[in-house]
């Protein structure tokens, strides 16, 4: 099975600053009747990107691969068809002060890193963008850190597990079944 | 030995490997609950390694999401969900999993199905691909939502790769007053911690208004633990656990129950057990809860205003706020009481069992429905569907001018064919507020049975206890 990769990614962002942004705004329901994962770029956030003011979608973020977002991004519905749009839509990244706990699991699985940053760095970078929308971040998931021009680095937490998987390809599933022989001796044992 | 929480009794009990250098412990999971949204993409990557379910016999899997709820013709809602539905029926007879198809007796939403069969049981770590499996936490199991990915891990493996959570206890005191049901105890518990305020952590929920509760109402606060933001919320089991698993398919009778309910007794949390975090609620204090917004930390007290985001100092909570109001066209300052009311639902994983049926019915029993409400009412199981029916409740709500439908998730998730129209607003007793949630463009109230009964009369939100006290004609 081929693992998701990650090593580093040099992008101008998308503003998205609301708080809480649920799975339901990421991927209605409406879409949740496929059966396989492809295809779902059409129906990332399909109600709000009718807003003329929204910015997912619209032709100037063409090629962002990075999404700057809100507090306790991806509540709710635990869907991982959330992350496969937003991997459909494009992104690579996230950056965000929090991220619900089910959320950042399923886009660590999908090769989509969840960065979070303190409240003032986020802020820095709201602005960054506001001033400049050509502003470029810089995710290195080797070194951990997030950099940007006239922003010092920042180093952010990642699950040690999950970065290891995407920076050597390392298949979870296959991990997983390297320890069926435990399995096996708890199921006997219990 | 340390004095150890609850969580960590059967977190314990499970970590088949444990943590090692920066890979997770190997969590094993003694019950995946399975249905049609959240599995396809499992069962195929499965195909794709050419590996097997490894334990069919811990897997259960029903229909519920996409499936209709309309009595007699259950014609589903576009070939999309038909597709879904048929894959599921493919996957469980190709590898060997125990379904509950739509129209069987034992058919019904998943978190209300499991521990309806006894499946959910004290001590067990049970998985869904679904948040809502915080639900079958009431027992004082450990139960928890999970992605598809993990779908295909369990049904690989029976486990998952998992980092140990933190722990909040959140100990109701008192006694909750007439009209505050075990919904309006878990609202007024996201209203004062926010939709992000446990995540990272399991609730355990404790103190003498939680110990009041039935199961069906412990079922309702664990559910909407995930509104929190939990991982998931478990309450210890105690004689009420007890006497509503007694009797049920598999588990054993006589001295073997003694020593079985022995067991479960003494996982409850040691006295001196330290949580990562408490927070105390004073259930005397709470009100019948209603939101007004677009998450369900948006809960107010019946009677209080909606919060002025302009009194928000934040900038981005405030805008947040601003945002809600925006859609859910709710005034800022005003109660929500005496607004127009276009449906009221009253179904869902959160409030469909039996007593949650009983309490609406007395509301509206001798009554009826608003000319200008649709109400619909939708068991959430079969098996409730035929208690409900054998205690007359079908008819109480008929006769009212409701609608009795069959059991599913139905507007809770509007993927089925019952959906609010654009604007359209809702008193409902499912769990999830989200803009759109209930159908493009649709407003939700969420609510308790008898807050959303009493609005279903009026047609518009009621306070409940005047239909408690007497005062409602
Ligand atoms: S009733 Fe609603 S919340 Fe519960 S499982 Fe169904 S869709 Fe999910």
């Amino acid at each position: 099975m081929t693992a998701p990769r990650f090593t580093t990614v040099t992008s101008r962002v998308v503003p998205l600053p609301a708080a809480d942004v649920d799975t339901d705004q990421i991927i209605p329901a409406r879409y949740l009747k496929v059966t396989d994962k492809a295809g779902l770029g059409t129906a990332l956030f399909a109600d709000w990107r009718l807003r003329p003011d929204f910015p997912v979608g619209k032709p100037e973020h063409a090629g962002a691969e990075i999404l700057l977002c809100g507090h306790n991004f991806g509540c709710g519905s635990s869907r991982e068809h959330a992350p496969w749009a937003l991997v459909a839509g494009g992104f690579r990244a996230l950056v965000s002060t929090s991220f619900a706990d089910i959320f950042k699991g399923n886009a660590l699985k999908n090769g989509l890193v969840p960065v979070v940053v303190d409240p003032a760095t986020h802020a820095a970078l709201f602005a960054a963008r506001a001033a400049d929308p050509a502003f470029a971040i810089t995710i290195d998931l080797e070194a951990r850190t997030l950099s940007a021009p006239g922003i010092a680095p920042v180093e952010f937490p990642v699950d040690g597990f999950a970065r290891r998987c995407l920076l050597d390809g390392v298949d979870e599933l296959g991990y997983l079944l390297g320890h069926l022989p435990a399995i096996e001796a708890y199921e006997r044992r219990t | 030995m340390t004095a150890r929480t609850m969580f960590a009794k059967v977190w314990d009990q499970h970590v088949v490997v444990a943590p090692d250098g920066d890979a997770p412990a190997v969590l094993y999971i003694d019950l995946h609950l399975v249905h049609e949204v959240t599995s396809p993409q499992a069962f195929s990557g499965l195909r794709a390694r050419g590996l097997r379910v490894r334990r069919p016999d811990k897997t259960v899997a029903t229909m519920d999401h996409s499936t209709p709820t309309k009595r007699g013709g259950l014609a589903l809602a576009d070939d999309q969900a038909r597709s879904q539905l048929a894959q599921l029926t493919t996957n469980c007879a190709e590898f060997g999993i125990e379904l509950h198809s739509l129209g069987e007796s034992g058919h019904g939403i998943v978190h209300v199905i499991g521990p309806e069969r006894g499946l959910t049981r004290p001590g067990r770590t049970i998985v869904c691909g679904d948040s809502h499996t915080s639900t079958h936490g009431a027992f004082g199991a450990l139960a928890f939502g999970i992605g598809t990915s993990e779908v295909e891990h369990v049904l690989a493996t029976q486990c998952l790769l998992q980092r140990r959570p933190k722990t909040l206890r959140v100990t109701f005191t008192g006694v909750a007053p007439l009209g505050v049901t075990a919904k309006d105890l878990v609202l007024a518990m996201i209203a004062r911690i926010g939709v992000g305020g446990a995540t990272g952590h399991v609730i355990e929920y404790a103190g003498p208004a939680i110990r009041a509760l039935d199961m069906e109402g412990r079922m309702t606060v664990c559910n909407m633990s995930i509104e929190a933001g939990a991982r998931a919320g478990m309450i210890a089991p105690d004689e009420v656990t007890f006497a509503y698993l007694a009797g049920k398919p598999g588990l054993p009778t006589g001295k073997a129950w003694d020593a079985q309910v022995d067991a479960w007794r003494s996982l409850a949390s040691d006295p001196d057990a330290v949580f990562d975090a408490e927070l105390t609620i004073d259930a005397s204090a709470v009100e019948p809860m209603i939101t007004w917004g677009t998450n369900p930390g948006h809960g107010v007290g019946i009677t209080q205003p909606v919060p002025q985001p302009g009194s928000v100092a934040d900038p981005n909570e405030r805008a947040a706020l601003e945002s809600a109001v925006r859609y859910s066209a709710a005034v800022p300052g005003q109660s929500l009481l005496g607004r127009h009311v276009d449906v009221v639902f009253i179904g869902s994983c959160t409030n469909s069992r039996l007593s949650d049926l009983q309490a609406a019915a007395d509301v509206v029993r001798g009554r009826k429905v608003a000319s200008t409400v649709r109400m619909l009412v939708v068991p959430g199981s079969a098996a409730i569907k035929l208690a409900a029916e054998a205690l007359g409740l079908d008819a109480v709500f008929v006769a009212a001018g409701a609608e009795w439908r069959e059991p599913g998730c139905s507007m809770c998730i509007a993927m089925n064919g019952d959906m609010l129209e654009p604007g359209q607003v809702a008193v409902s007793t499912s769990n999830r507020n989200f803009e759109g949630r209930q159908g493009k463009g649709s407003r939700t109230l969420l609510a308790s049975p008898i807050t959303a009964a009493a609005a279903a009369i009026t047609g518009v939100v009621t306070d409940p206890r005047t239909f408690l006290d007497g005062s409602q004609p």
